[in-house]
């Protein structure tokens, strides 16, 4: 059969007045190189196909080929937008395997650097859904603050987004002598937009309406699908490793967990899914304000760790409660100082393969609103 | 629940299907079982009252030499409890039955595993590679595979 | 004809006196979409706490010169698979039906391009031609976003001007004129005399204060609709359709689309400004007034109108194509209803 005739066939079964539409790679909404193959029915969407590994960089396979302290640059660039908080769970397996106890500063401090980073990425979450939904304010309002969360990690680290901070039982260097007034200036000033972008664009009727009663994620498809993060809390799921197994010192601080509670709709819709993060930027807020209290004054930021890093034969799952979500690193030692198998467990790699099951039905710009509301890195979804 | 105690349940249910249980701190516990009876255990797994593991964290391909093998972490949302299920098999005849029917994110994470390590994974509805494109040759993530010099007349590395 | 033209009297009613009437709107919307982009960039800034663009020119005021000579030696883009006779017409179709518009506007007291007695029909019938360009230019475009995004264009031009020509009826019979010219006489003295108050007449118009408003928010809120604005631009709704129709056009005729959207804005903040606002009066009675002085007020209120319409984009998130539909079908169009039976009733028992 030649290729035109080929071609005719599948047409043909084609319903005649469905489009096979391609969002992405260049999208402007997909953020980043996303490819949603999309099947409309007029605005309706009747079906979605994700294609992923635009951005695939073999960060497993390099990991195989890296020492231990290596690998820890190209954890940065899986989800660039938190990446302290990537390097956590690497480090803390390599902690747990070596059996190194790091020193009470360090714990605060990656505390403090994890929940402004936290910060930093729920801002761009919401920020850019509010783009989405094509409210362009906001959006600009928390990049303007962001910039200051940003300014503290760089002084920290060197690095404005992928930091290189986190160490195998410390950290890459101390605090800087104004360490305390930045952090508590810019709770401050998160606090502000906050107030000012719930007035501005979460409780604004068009947002509501826009985002109330789209995308309803139910408890029971969600952890089917293992979301985590907001995802699986805006379905009202009370699901926090932070608290639920709290790793470092969480369990020291005073801190809720905000679920979605169906205010304006369906529990577990876009707008749940959303102002969890909302919420959490104020949580986040509260235990940094925690941690610099009980942070203590001096100390070592390195625990005594061997000058080459060569676990023991034996295999740690590690995982910590990411801004997205689960962030996991399966790390299978040989006992050299090379890792014999690196897993990630991506995040928004897992948070994503739920869009065809609860985008269905719904129109053509929900999806990109539900899209948006799962808040995906594709650094992270490719590897 | 421990480690401990799921593999004697298992034990009395699965009994040689269940081929062993390996605890070494500070390692993860895990339990390793028959490829073949993979999917009745994992059944078992997320519906049985006292397991509950309704949440799979992660599926890992893995290349162990002549065995390629899949590991499963599972996480129980009520239980608060984790396990570690293993299964090998052959590298020559690598089929191991597909969970997507038990947990529906296995389905990109088999697909992962397929597409990276080679595993067949049996019953997946959609076996197709998902990171790499969809007309690449071999499994990167073998130890004995070696890149191409060319994809589509573009150097490669 | 009875209103003849202030400068066809002046100039010796010649061919040039005609050419200048129909260069000086041009001209005028050359400057003003200038002006307009300008004020976009600068308010949009200043809305999102920013600076703007600062580099070109002081305070950055030659940025939008700087925009169209960039258009300008931009690759004129075909694709290739196009239409090509219908995708180069579009954006000279979709400019003509926005500039033609400015045939009837009064821009004062002595000039007036054309005045014409059934001026306000005739910017409803001239309105309509700009949907003709933005369905050729999306269909033309093969590209679906395109086609998509000028089906819904369409749409909503046709749904939201039921509602805009309603309220415009409505001072059609409390004016009983549809000369434009002769509405903005009208309203001759303090501003009171608007037709946003019910227009000239005695104590008892007090009863038809809160139409007139209403209608001044419901026409207000269809030209938003029918210039595709925020928070209804959907048919170029950025985040699922890229730019809706225009998505594949570049350089001058991506500046004729521009063009046109602001000198739409224009024409709707000008028949706005003329049927409700008083046109090129002053606002304060004889304070001001003149022929001179008419160009200043109007320009003054056309341009907050536009003003306004800057403001609210930069500030609202956009509607769903059904939820427009809605808005325009169950909401704006039972409410001019009301008002328009309402005035009408007013003006058959006064």
């Amino acid at each position: 059969m030649s290729e035109k005739k080929r071609l005719d066939l599948e047409y043909s079964q084609l319903d005649s007045d469905r489009m096979r539409l391609n969002v992405g790679p260049q999208h402007p909404s997909t953020h980043g190189v996303l490819r949603l193959e999309v099947e409309i029915d007029g605005e309706i969407v009747t079906e979605v196909i994700p294609h992923l590994g635009y951005l695939h960089r073999s960060f497993e396979k390099h990991c195989e080929k890296m020492t231990y302290p290596q690998i820890i640059p190209y954890i940065d660039r899986m989800d660039y937008i938190s990446a302290m908080n990537n390097e956590w769970p690497y480090v803390m397996a390599l902690e747990k395997m070596l059996d190194i106890k790091v020193p009470e500063k360090v714990e605060y401090i990656r505390v403090i650097v994890a929940e402004l980073n936290r910060i930093a990425n729920h801002q761009i979450a919401v920020a850019t859904f509010g783009l989405d939904a094509g409210a362009f304010t906001p959006f600009l309002f928390f990049f303007r603050d962001r910039e200051y969360i940003i300014w503290i990690l760089e002084k920290l680290s060197g690095a404005r987004l992928l930091y290189n901070y986190f160490r195998v039982g410390g950290l890459a260097g101390d605090t800087y002598p104004s360490f305390k007034e930045e952090c508590l200036n810019v709770i401050e000033k998160v606090r502000k937009t906050n107030a000012e972008v719930m007035d501005l664009l979460i409780y604004n009727r068009i947002f509501i309406q826009r985002t109330a009663n789209v995308g309803i994620l139910t408890p029971e498809v969600a952890v089917n699908y293992a979301c985590s993060g907001p995802v699986l809390r805006g379905s009202g799921l009370r699901y926090d490793l932070r608290k639920d197994e709290p790793y470092s010192i969480y369990d020291r601080f005073d801190f809720e967990v905000p679920v979605g509670k169906g205010e304006v709709g369906f529990v577990g819709d876009c707008w749940d899914r959303n102002i969890v993060r909302m919420q959490e930027m104020e949580q986040s807020c509260r235990i940094i304000e925690q941690a610099l209290a009980q942070m203590p004054e001096t100390g070592d930021v390195k625990a005594n760790v061997p000058k080459r890093i060569k676990p023991p034969k034996g295999e740690v799952y590690m995982r910590t409660e990411n801004p997205k979500g689960d962030l996991g690193f399966y790390i299978v030692s040989n006992g050299t100082d090379k890792p014999e198998r690196l897993k990630a467990r991506g995040t928004s790699f897992v948070n994503l393969s739920v869009i065809p099951e609860i985008s269905k039905g719904y129109m053509f710009a929900d999806l990109i609103l539900i899209l948006g509301s799962i808040d995906i890195v594709l650094g992270e979804v490719d590897r | 629940m421990l480690p401990n105690e799921i593999f004697e349940k298992l034990r009395s249910v699965y009994s040689d299907q269940i081929i062993e249980l390996i605890e070494n701190h500070p390692s993860d516990s895990f339990i390793t079982v028959n490829a073949s009876a993979l999917f009745e255990i994992c059944h078992s797994l997320r519906d049985e009252a006292f397991f509950m593991f309704d949440y799979l964290m992660s599926l890992t391909g893995m290349d162990l030499g002549e065995n390629l093998g899949v590991v499963y972490h599972l996480y129980s949302m009520q239980l608060k409890h984790k396990i570690v299920i293993k299964a090998f098999v052959p590298k020559e005849q690598p089929k191991v039955p597909s969970v997507e029917r038990i947990w529906r994110t296995a389905d990109w994470h088999e697909r992962e595993a397929y597409d990276l390590i080679g595993v067949n994974f049996e019953g997946h509805h959609n076996l197709i590679r998902i990171l790499l494109p969809y007309d690449w040759e071999g499994y990167p993530l073998r130890k004995d595979y070696t890149a191409p010099e060319m994809y589509h007349g573009m150097k490669v590395s | 004809m009875e209103n003849t033209n202030f400068l066809w009297d002046l100039m010796g009613k010649n061919i040039w006196s005609v050419l200048l009437v129909i260069s000086l709107p041009l001209m005028f919307v050359l400057v003003y979409a200038l002006i307009a982009i300008l004020a976009e960039l600068k308010i949009s800034a200043w809305i999102q706490e920013r600076l703007g663009p600062m580099r070109t020119g002081p305070w950055g005021i030659l940025q939008p010169v700087a925009e169209v000579v960039k258009l300008i030696q931009k690759e004129d883009i075909t694709p290739d698979q196009s239409s090509k006779l219908l995708y180069n017409l579009a954006p000279f179709i979709i400019f003509t039906g926005a500039y033609a518009a400015f045939a009837v506007i009064p821009f004062s007291e002595a000039f007036v391009p054309s005045g014409i007695d059934v001026g306000l029909f005739y910017v409803f019938a001239i309105g309509s031609i700009s949907a003709m360009g933005i369905v050729m230019g999306g269909w033309a475009s093969n590209n679906k976003y395109s086609l998509m995004g000028a089906m819904r264009a369409v749409s909503q031009l046709i749904s939201y001007e039921i509602p805009a020509a309603f309220a415009v009826l409505s001072v059609v019979v409390l004016a009983s004129s549809m000369n434009m010219q002769e509405i903005s006489k009208m309203q001759t003295g303090w501003f009171w005399n608007w037709f946003i108050f019910g227009g000239p007449g005695s104590i008892s118009k007090i009863w038809v204060i809160p139409f007139t408003v209403g209608l001044t928010l419901i026409y207000f809120i269809s030209s938003l609709a029918e210039t595709n604005r925020v928070p209804f631009d959907i048919p170029e709704g950025e985040s699922e359709l890229v730019a809706g129709f225009h998505t594949e056009y570049s350089g001058m005729k991506f500046a004729m689309f521009f063009f046109a959207e602001y000198a739409n804005m224009f024409v709707v903040a000008a028949i706005l400004t003329t049927i409700f606002l008083g046109g090129w009066n002053s606002p304060f009675g004889d304070f001001m007034q003149g022929p001179w002085w008419g160009v200043f007020w109007f320009i003054a209120k056309s341009f907050s109108v536009v003003l306004v319409q800057i403001w609210i984009r930069w500030t609202l998130p956009r509607f769903r194509v059904d939820q427009l539909m809605y808005v325009g079908w169950k909401v704006l169009l039972p409410l001019s209803f009301v008002c328009f039976i309402a005035i009408s009733l007013f003006v058959m028992l006064k």
